[in-house]
């Protein structure tokens, strides 16, 4: 999936700009932004290293058990597959508390760390699992309840009615949330989505890339 | 309630930062160290996304460079102006799910010129404040822990993104209009 979409956007961008004639802007935007996403990366180090030494920390204090076990009734639901003394329970509320609270710079580290943790309940190297999916699913329709973004750009230009917009905002990002989470089931289940089918195709194809750190039961043999 | 969203975004950070060492500390981990171990992950991964970020923002910026924006939009306006979308509002939609910092720019713009208390700056703000640059996240996350076949999450969230762009406006539409 993500090979077409990488050439497709590179291939219209590349047609567009020579048509409308902004193919030297294309030329200096992409590299212009091979450095933003490189300052952008290396902007993350800071609070990145931060909140993974303070859930190293919670971890060895056996917080994160004791968190994984409490939130347990609720994850079974959502999240099917997990253990519940895996530490990817904790990870997770952690991750949808902070996207709640709309503390920006804490959800990106606390995502990657969930993502981390039910990584060692994925097969394969390179192919999404469930659950993965999932949380994709969640951060992608973004659940933050309040949109201080919006409402700072608001009252930039208006302080009156600057914070009428966040009821509707809540409403609509609720609703989008259940269509991404409603998705992310229905398209799973289509063959060329499957986890099982995949790995099928990249074994036939020869390009199976098992995941040593499997802990899981039926690890993938070549 | 936002003033209780307020007040927990507030504290909450500042206060776990004390109380987990705290208890740590109690329970007789040695915190300090064990910090520093997980720090030193966070620090690599942070190293690891480099690549996946710049495949992706590379193509970002050469599509938002290269006016087919403009094509998309004038494909698409006969359609969501149907529903009652504004053309204008319509390349910041869109630009919503590539670029954070694109459709924020887009945003400021369009409540300058039409007024925070408009029917397109109320679209665009809850628009704004309600899809994610899903483009950007996948290559996060996933580049994080490099899943390079990530299934249905593409198409699940952009239908998501499509689908709080028209959401935004008909709510906008319904509660003002």
């Amino acid at each position: 999936m993500m090979n077409y979409i990488w050439v497709i956007m590179i291939g219209i961008s590349v047609i567009a700009g020579i048509f409308t004639g902004s193919i030297s802007a294309v030329q200096d935007n992409l590299f212009s932004f091979a450095d933003t996403a490189v300052e952008i990366a290396l902007g993350l180090i800071g609070v990145m290293a931060f909140f993974s030494g303070l859930m190293k920390v919670m971890d060895e204090a056996g917080l994160c058990d004791k968190l994984g076990r409490a939130l347990a009734p609720i994850m079974k639901h959502l999240f099917p597959g997990i253990p519940p003394e895996h530490p990817a329970n904790s990870a997770i509320a952690m991750y949808v508390a902070a996207s709640i609270m709309g503390l920006g710079n804490v959800c990106t580290p606390m995502g990657i760390k969930a993502l981390q943790e039910l990584q060692t309940l994925n097969k394969t190297k390179n192919i999404a699992t469930d659950a993965q999916c999932m949380i994709m699913a969640i951060s992608t329709s973004s659940i933050c309840l309040l949109p201080t973004t919006t409402i700072a750009l608001r009252s930039a230009v208006q302080t009156e009615g600057a914070a009428e917009i966040v009821g509707p905002t809540i409403l609509v990002t609720i609703l989008g949330a259940t269509v991404c989470v409603i998705m992310t089931k229905l398209l799973g289940k289509l063959k060329a989505f499957d986890y099982n089918y995949l790995i099928e195709r990249d074994r036939a194809a020869g390009q199976l890339k098992i995941n040593e750190e499997y802990i899981g039961n039926d690890p993938l043999k070549l | 309630m936002s003033a209780i969203l307020n007040f927990l975004s507030l504290y909450t950070v500042p206060i776990v930062v004390f109380v987990i060492p705290l208890y740590a500390l109690i329970k007789k981990v040695p915190v300090y160290s064990s910090f520093v171990d997980g720090a030193k992950e966070g620090f690599d991964t942070a190293i690891m996304i480099i690549p996946y970020m710049v495949a992706m923002l590379c193509a970002i910026g050469m599509f938002r460079a290269s006016g087919a924006m403009d094509w998309l939009v004038s494909a698409l306006s006969p359609l969501t102006s149907m529903i009652g979308i504004p053309g204008e509002v319509l390349p910041m939609g869109i630009m919503r799910s590539f670029s954070g910092s694109g459709a924020q720019a887009m945003c400021a713009e369009l409540l300058a010129q039409y007024g925070t208390t408009s029917q397109i700056g109320r679209i665009a703000s809850v628009a704004m404040g309600s899809e994610e640059t899903t483009f950007y996240v996948l290559a996060v996350y996933f580049g994080a822990v490099g899943i390079t076949n990530s299934r249905q999450a593409v198409i699940a969230g952009l239908t998501a993104d499509i689908a709080s762009f028209v959401l935004a406006a008909i709510v906008v539409n319904l509660m003002w209009y």
